[in-house]
């Protein structure tokens, strides 16, 4: 994908002078205007600009907010409440951070999605994404924070749980905690870290997003067919093809999630959070942000000790291990295919595991009892099978689909109704199909 | 793909199922484990849906009975006189309202504290010193500050409910919990149940049989002038939505402004969309 060489050429003076200097039009004309990408990107393509408008607003919004909030326990609540009725415009811009936060994590989940159906992560796109991992482990940990600063009831007994689960750690476990928390209990300390490292954190996505994007650029984007970039004909340039693609899918990304922000701001937020943080007042239900109730289920799954790890402990090392999984994605799936629209059976279990990821996100909004327990361990089993099992398995017994010689091919075979063509007749990109 | 649907549809029926016998677990009626024991009833409000607005006589009556009736407990902390012109108050008429308060105020220059006539920049008073006396004139529970509660009630909606709630924009589960709450305590507890001493049985209390606080409202306890009825179901519409209004005073701004990004973001995007495909005309993909 990429070709090495530059097409850049600077026209005018300043170009010229630029180029000679510290040639950063190049890198952003080589970048995002001349860099090739395959022609048969679909709209599901188009999470990671979303993901980039989406961080630059969290930021955005976050600094303007950063100066209208205090963090501390006897202030905080009342500084957010300031903003929403007092600062121009200040419910919208705290509407936006928090809803924005809930839609960063919509975009993201897609995108890994994505990633998982059409084999992304395959060779040589490991580090790619591998260093998407680390980003969404970042985002966890800010999205986590943040939703402590507004010191509601749900900051406050969230930040008592998530934090408790690292004193199950064996010999450094509570010296964990004490350092997550700056004393024994969620209180100032641990509030203003948390605001300390909330403001900290995103820039430290931005830096690994560069990365990601940097070994994105290196390896060239995987696409529908899973077929790596063989010539010319089976690319088109960024601008304006996938430019313009790409702003159409932020627009309509854009769309639902205004209709959240302005119409159902509070819907993806818990009501007790509206209550100013009580320490000696526990909810009936301590629930986190919707984006981590998966893994809250896979954490409280497991009530039984298996061997010398108690209950606790086992929840944490599941909870960790299921994220775990992902970063060991690109070396448990043993087929030679990437993407799953060539492998019936592959296709299959993705979808299983998008049902069950789901139906985890439910179970972990539940109360642990009855027979929600018994399903949450079911769910839990095949979570990890997904990827212990299906995975490594099913490269090995699954015969796929016969795959197209070249993108192109592909590309013609659809539009001409799925007929054969010989790999040789595939028409210049200009030619319509 | 026909598999991948009668697998879903399988694990559908599998969830359903359990869920049913959970629910059916939690039947038990003298000694409930899930709260509230009645689902709030949804109201009609004006304030609902894309074009939602305050009715504004409604609001003047709902302050009116949070002034003569829940003010004796509850206090409003973050709401400032100033605001109450959102009310359709002039800035005269919030005057003087404000100054029907005793604001006590200072150090002074002599360093003395002393009281005031409330200004509209002051907030509404609490009727307590502080918590502790709140708790302690209230049975040892404290009643809870209003400026938030009709965004800080609700009762979880349940699947698959929360997902029509997307598309009907059900944005008023606390407006419909207080008004349930307001209303509820007529109702006779089922026969068996245990009522602890000091608190009144309510079916639509959050967080258990019963409550704290007595019945607060009785028919004709607040005069209205306007003609409206003056009815203990009335007197809590109407504060119901004037606690909406405390809780979200920028509603109808963000509806508007919404309504504008939403078309805009419509027409951009019909323009783009179009541009897109004068883009890819002629390259198959």
């Amino acid at each position: 994908m990429s070709e090495g060489h530059s097409t850049y050429t600077p026209k005018t003076g300043i170009e010229r002078w630029l180029d000679a200097r510290m040639p950063l039009p190049r890198l952003i004309y080589d970048s995002f205007v001349s860099y090739p990408v395959p022609r048969n990107l679909n709209y599901a393509w188009t999470f990671g600009g979303i993901l980039s408008i989406m961080l630059v607003s969290q930021i955005l919004t976050g600094i303007v907010l950063a100066m209208h909030y205090t963090a501390d326990t006897t202030l905080a609540f009342d500084s957010v409440e300031k903003i929403m009725r007092d600062v121009n415009s200040g419910w919208l811009l705290r509407y936006l951070h928090s809803n924005g936060a809930s839609f960063f994590f919509v975009a993201v989940y897609i995108h890994i999605f994505r990633g998982l159906y059409y084999g992304s992560y395959k060779a040589p796109r490991e580090l790619l994404w591998i260093l998407g991992c680390i980003i969404y482990l970042l985002m966890m940990a800010t999205g986590f924070m943040g939703y402590v600063l507004p010191w509601g009831q749900m900051s406050f007994w969230g930040a008592t749980v998530i934090t408790g689960f690292f004193s199950a750690i064996p010999l450094v476990g509570n010296w964990i905690q004490e350092l997550l928390l700056g004393g024994f209990a969620v209180d100032n300390p641990t509030l203003n870290r948390f605001f300390a490292l909330h403001y900290l954190l995103p820039f430290m996505i931005a830096g690994v997003v560069v990365l990601h994007v940097w070994a994105l650029h290196v390896v060239g984007q995987s696409n529908p067919t899973g077929i790596e970039v063989k010539s010319k004909t089976d690319t088109v340039a960024f601008t304006p093809y996938a430019t313009i693609k790409d702003a159409f899918g932020m627009i309509v990304f854009l769309f639902f999630f205004a209709y959240f922000v302005f119409y159902l701001p509070n819907y993806l937020g818990h009501p007790d959070n509206y209550t100013i943080a009580d320490p000696l007042k526990t909810p009936a239900h301590i629930v986190p942000e919707w984006y981590f109730l998966p893994f809250y289920a896979i954490l409280r799954a497991i009530t039984f000790n298996i061997g010398p790890i108690n209950s606790k402990l086992g929840g944490v090392l599941c909870m960790f291990g299921a994220i775990v999984m992902l970063f060991l994605v690109p070396w448990l799936d043993t087929s030679k295919v990437r993407s799953a629209v060539y492998r019936p059976w592959y296709k299959l279990f993705f979808w299983l595991f998008v049902a069950d990821a789901v139906l985890l996100g439910w179970l972990g909004s539940q109360p642990a009892e009855g027979s929600y327990v018994f399903m949450a361990q079911m769910a839990t089993l095949f979570y990890f099978a997904f990827f212990l099992v299906a995975l490594p398995v099913l490269g090995l017994i699954e015969t796929p689909r016969r795959l197209p010689n070249s993108i192109t091919e592909a590309v013609l075979e659809k539009n001409k109704g799925g007929g054969h063509h010989p790999a040789g007749a595939t028409a210049a990109p200009e030619t319509k199909g | 793909m026909k598999k991948i649907l009668t697998s879903l549809a399988l694990l559908g029926l599998v969830v359903a199922g359990t869920a049913a016998i959970a629910a059916e677990e939690a039947h038990n009626a003298a000694a409930p484990t899930h709260f509230p024991i009645d689902e709030p009833k949804e109201m009609d409000w004006s304030f609902t849906g894309p074009f939602g607005t305050y009715d504004k006589a409604q609001l003047q009556r709902g302050l009116k009975v949070y002034k003569e009736v829940c003010a004796a407990c509850h206090s409003m902390n973050l709401v400032a006189f100033r605001t109450l012109e959102g009310l359709g108050y002039s800035e005269g008429q919030v005057k003087t309202l404000a100054a029907e308060y005793t604001i006590h105020d200072g150090p002074n220059d002599a360093g003395d504290m002393f009281d005031r006539p409330g200004k509209p920049s002051d907030y509404f008073p609490a009727p307590f010193a502080n918590e502790q006396a709140a708790a302690a004139s209230n049975g040892g529970a404290a009643p809870p500050d209003m400026s938030l509660l009709a965004k800080a009630r609700g009762v979880e909606r349940g699947f698959p409910r929360f997902v029509f709630d997307i598309f009907t924009q059900y944005a008023q589960g606390g407006p419909d919990y207080i008004h349930s709450l307001l209303t509820g305590y007529d109702e006779t507890p089922p026969a068996g149940m245990v009522i602890p001493e000091g608190t009144h049985y309510n079916p639509y209390f959050l967080s258990g049989v019963s409550l704290k606080m007595p019945k607060p409202l009785s028919d004709g306890q607040v005069t209205y002038d306007d003609g409206a009825p003056q009815t203990v179901d009335q007197y809590s519409r109407d504060v119901s939505a004037f606690l909406m209004w405390a809780a979200e005073p920028h509603m109808e701004d963000r509806k508007k402004t919404g309504f504008r990004v939403l078309v805009f973001l419509l027409l951009f995007g019909a323009l783009v969309y179009l541009t897109k495909r004068k883009v890819w005309e002629g390259v198959a993909h």
